[in-house]
């Protein structure tokens, strides 16, 4: 739950009084252009940045009070790769469950059964500066997930990967959903958010300027894809390039 | 404080040094290169006193009062084997051959040598009554074993001298307890250089704390460890812990490697732990350094020129290179922590002083004060401003 959220830099507002409620077990989708204010949002819910005005609750926990409990409860994956290239995919993966304090025999399965489902588990023993950049970013995820979090955070897992990695996360992400996760989705891919998201939110210079499910929002802008929605909203792509 | 997390962070530093082979050289191979190299150059191998050193001596004592003490002194100076000692009538002309190379050292006995011994003798414990001399030695600054080993070795023959350490025939009428002084003429220069390596090895990790930070930075990794319920007390001694490895692992590749090409220090091994204690504790202080240098630092590559704001002084004031440095250059060696190391460590090994000896004791509660204070002083400032 956010409420009145605001997040000024020195001469931005990155997020500018951004109300928004998001339900346990919910897919949600945070849209925006580069720069939107999409990646601040979920840096002040994970508790990186202290909000310039207004509160967040994660979990129930206040993440400013109550950090701590916070980071028991999330998985994060950031959206630029944060891996350690002179690890193997196994040891990157494992490290992040050790830092969720995960039993041993727990962390072996979990990470043996992601790095299946990523497509990963042949070369789970490859340090991963040898690794193509798709291979690192499905890792990347992975980091984010081996402790089965309640609440996960996933600023654009998407973005720079091949179609066929992108589908294959796509199948992940849906998996999360099913087993009742609460997924927060950064992404510039409208595409994406049709797919994957039950609602989404579009961020436009920190504001939010629409919050509905893909289908509503499509239906009641009169457009055929949330792109459209966009450029009927702003006047310009999502995506300029 | 989770150990498994703690673990996990040591097991993943260690991992990269292994790993990565620019850091393994600068961590491991590079104390052993180092060691190696300095054995085979300063006299571990190949026998230990196996060359002859020139020392030009200017006797201005000869002919004038109580004589005898400088004819002592050249007898027993003389009896060093590793010095030649070459006897001139003036010193413009011993200066002349020193400019010229054809020897390394001069040692000009005062005129009133005689006199100053005599009136030490005669009243011992009234300072006021002695006449005071000075003992002036030229040394050729290119010759590392002129500046390092020749000062000590004089400094033992003169009070060997005055003491009678080594009778010499001279019917003294008080004769002093011969205190805990090195049999330097058994040892090689390679045995000063040791204990000093220790600490220039250890000196290095300043460098990879540093880039080790900036890069985790820069790749957002410190940020993703932060999304973890990994405290930031339990992040900071995962990293104390695995950097005391390292510099143990590095005092230990230092100490066999010495003990392979020839160093043989008559310690014992409680010695042995209060100098690996010594040096273990001079790691923090290297983090410290480490984790300022990642403070300021905006990149990792700016880090590596920035750490060596920190190495150089350590390096040039506080280790085996610090005896070629002038004696105000030595002084200044006294605010950095690496000299407590090194003088630790020398007095452990070279003049096998007790663990209880004040002076070792001493070094290492300047050490220890030092490492804290930089350790903590570091992880204030990059918890503070650091970590963006």
């Amino acid at each position: 739950m956010i409420r009145n959220l605001t997040k000024a830099f020195e001469d931005v507002t990155a997020v500018d009084g951004l109300n928004l409620e998001i339900e346990r077990g919910e897919l949600f989708g945070l849209l925006g252009p580069n720069g939107a204010g999409k990646t601040t949002t979920i840096k002040v819910l994970c508790g990186l940045l202290e909000p310039t005005k207004g509160s967040a609750m994660v979990g129930g926990y206040d993440v400013q009070k109550e950090r701590a409990k916070v980071k028991e409860l999330i998985g994060v994956c950031p959206q630029d790769t944060a891996v350690y290239p002179y690890l193997t995919g196994r040891e990157n993966v494992e490290l992040f469950g050790n830092l969720h304090a995960m039993p041993k025999q727990r962390l072996k399965e979990n990470a043996n059964r992601l790095l299946e489902k990523m497509s990963l588990l042949q070369d789970a023993n490859r340090r991963l500066a040898k690794y193509s950049g798709g291979m690192r970013r499905r890792i990347n995820l992975i980091m984010a997930l081996v402790h089965d979090p309640e609440i996960a955070f996933l600023d654009e897992p998407t973005v720079a990967m091949d179609p066929q990695s992108r589908h294959a996360v796509w199948d992940f992400i849906r998996d999360l959903k099913k087993q009742g996760r609460t997924v927060v989705l950064t992404t510039h891919y409208m595409e994406e958010a049709e797919e994957l998201c039950d609602r989404v939110g579009i961020i436009d210079h920190g504001k939010l300027i629409a919050l509905g499910g893909p289908k509503e929002l499509m239906g009641k802008y009169n457009e055929k894809n949330l792109e459209d929605v966009f450029i009927q909203l702003t006047g310009r792509r999502i995506r300029e390039d | 404080m989770n150990f498994q997390r703690v673990s996990a962070l040591v097991r993943k530093d260690l991992k990269k040094i292994v790993r990565d082979p620019a850091l393994l050289f600068l961590i491991i191979m590079f104390p052993v290169v180092l060691t190696i190299a300095f054995g085979f150059s300063f006299g571990a191998i190949g026998g230990t006193q196996s060359s002859t050193y020139q020392v030009g001596l200017v006797n201005m004592n000869a002919g004038g009062a109580q004589e005898q003490w400088s004819q002592y002194f050249v007898g027993n100076l003389s009896a060093i084997e590793l010095l030649n000692i070459q006897a001139y009538s003036d010193n413009a002309t011993a200066q002349a051959d020193l400019v010229q190379g054809r020897i390394q050292a001069i040692v000009l006995i005062p005129a009133n040598f005689g006199e100053s011994c005599s009136s030490f003798l005669e009243a011992p414990n009234e300072p006021s009554s002695w006449v005071n001399a000075s003992l002036p030695i030229y040394l050729d600054s290119g010759s590392m074993f002129a500046t390092q080993a020749i000062p000590p070795l004089v400094q033992q023959v003169l009070v060997t001298t005055i003491l009678g350490e080594k009778p010499t025939g001279v019917s003294l009428p008080i004769q002093l307890s011969t205190p805990s002084l090195i049999q330097t003429s058994k040892f090689t220069m390679f045995d000063y250089m040791v204990p000093g390596l220790f600490a220039y090895a250890s000196i290095f990790l300043t460098m990879t704390v540093a880039q080790s930070f900036t890069t985790e930075r820069e790749e957002g990794l410190l940020r993703r460890i932060n999304t973890t319920p990994t405290s930031p007390i339990e992040f900071m001694f995962s990293q104390t812990v695995s950097n005391m490895i390292i510099a143990f692992v590095q005092a230990l590749v230092v100490f066999v490697m010495a003990y392979v090409v020839g160093y043989r220090p008559s310690v014992s091994l409680e010695s042995l732990v209060l100098a690996f204690t010594v040096v273990l504790v001079f790691s923090l202080c290297n983090v410290g350094f480490g984790l300022i240098t990642a403070t300021v630092a905006k990149s990792s590559g700016a880090a590596t020129g920035l750490s060596f704001i920190f190495i150089l002084p350590q390096m040039f004031l506080g280790t085996f290179v610090g005896f070629a440095l002038s004696g105000s250059a030595q002084a200044a060696g006294r605010f950095v922590p690496s000299y407590y190391v090194t003088d630790a460590l020398t007095s452990l090994f070279l003049r096998s002083a007790p663990i209880t000896s004040p002076s070792v004791l001493l070094d290492l509660a300047v050490v220890s004060i030092a490492s804290l204070t930089a350790l903590l002083l570091g992880i204030i400032l990059f918890r503070k401003y650091g970590k963006a």
